[in-house]
């Protein structure tokens, strides 16, 4: 089954300056969102493959349209993150489906690499209300200066048989990141921790 | 306690989920929260050294850790998953938010037994009530499926502008209905934190 899009919401957050400190360059975090129908709104299903299947269409979808606002190329991506938003017809099991049997895969593909897991949010929810995206250096879990989070609202969605799915992508950590940890230039990149 | 921590509130929710859609559940899980509205000595200027106050933190997160684990029972054997994060007033930056990291992440790592995986997080600048979905994963495995879940958590009133609101999730197992498949916790093998 392949997702009934009723519409794709995409938003970049910029911050060019923070506590009149300049951020050179800029902190660009692109948040992509679908508001897709539930299938299995207003009934138990206990198979939910064609909520994963709808997954793998999303990630895919939604990562491209993130790197093509940014416009940036995968190798300048640098944090990821993804979230759901289940309409009160569905279960949060539903968003669980979507997000973590199968996404990740076409997400990293689109990014060409990113061994880290994708930090993830989910909740029930009415039309307008906003989730916190989590955001994670896609190499490195630990790196420091990339932990954070972007919210997202669709004001007419998720409808009671819906659902909204979001994929964020950066090209950049926080601004003016000063609390040490591991850096992104010191990242080993395989065991997608440091 | 330092001088630069100054609690002003602290709130604890609590959840107990006892079934869903559908058939009912074999489990009750129980999800708590607990948030400190401290002052954000930082507010106002652009301050380049913050990391005295990454220090500072360190007491407070292990008493707030404590306050979760009482709010599930006290038991710290029954906790399987957990999550931060941070609500920066508006006269604060997001770095502010970022200084939570460490100290809420070790508090809950070692008073769960030292747990193995990365906690995760989210943080923003935002007014009074403004929420937050604060992510949850399984506290030994970053893997596990059935764990992956996220609360939504606020303080009314807060955080106000020259303020900072910290939390620390835990909660005591899998999502009700969890049938996604994936790592199961029974199956943690590796234990690098991630399964």
């Amino acid at each position: 089954m392949s997702a009934n899009i009723r519409k794709i919401v995409v938003q970049v957050d910029e911050t060019l300056n923070e506590m009149g400190e300049a951020v050179s360059p800029p902190t660009r975090r692109a948040v992509a969102a679908a508001v897709i129908d539930n299938p299995h709104a207003g009934q138990f299903v206990k198979d939910l493959a064609a909520l994963t299947e709808i997954g793998v269409e999303l990630g895919d979808l939604l990562t491209k349209r993130c790197l093509a606002a940014l416009a940036i190329g995968p190798e300048q991506a640098e944090s990821f993150g993804k979230a759901a938003i289940v309409g009160e017809g569905g279960e949060l099991e539903h968003a669980a489906a979507i997000l973590h049997p199968k996404m990740g895969t076409p997400v990293r593909a689109a990014l060409i690499k990113g061994p880290a897991l994708i930090p993830s949010a989910k909740k029930m929810g009415g039309m307008g209300t906003p989730i916190d995206v989590p955001l994670g250096h896609k190499d490195a879990a630990y790196v420091r200066s990339h932990f954070d989070a972007v919210e997202i609202r669709v004001h007419d969605a998720p409808r009671r048989a819906e659902i909204v799915v979001a994929i964020a992508v950066t090209d950049s950590g926080r601004p003016h990141p000063r609390i040490g940890g591991l850096q992104k230039h010191e990242i080993k990149g395989e065991d997608g921790l440091r | 306690m330092s001088s630069l921590i100054d609690i002003r509130r602290i709130c604890t929710i609590t959840e107990e989920i006892r079934r869903e859609t559908g058939p009912a559940p074999g489990h009750l899980l129980k999800r708590a929260a607990v948030l400190a509205v401290l002052t954000n000595p930082y507010a106002g200027r652009y301050e380049p050294d913050i990391l005295p106050m990454m220090e500072a933190l360190k007491a407070p997160g292990l008493e707030m850790a404590k306050r979760c684990i009482g709010a599930l029972g006290g038991d710290a054997k029954s906790i399987a998953g957990y999550g931060k994060g941070a609500i920066v007033g508006e006269a604060g930056e997001l770095e502010h938010g970022a200084l939570w990291h460490v100290p809420g992440g070790y508090a809950m790592r070692e008073l769960l037994g030292n747990a193995k995986a990365i906690v995760p997080s989210a943080k923003k600048v935002g007014g009074p009530g403004a929420r937050l979905d604060v992510p949850i994963t399984h506290i030994n495995a970053s893997y596990v499926r059935s764990h992956f879940d996220a609360m939504e958590v606020g303080v009314p009133g807060h955080p106000r502008a020259d303020e900072l609101v910290l939390v620390l999730v835990m909660t005591t197992g899998a999502r009700i209905h969890e049938r996604v498949g994936g790592l199961k916790a029974s199956e943690i093998s590796v234990w690098d934190g991630q399964r």
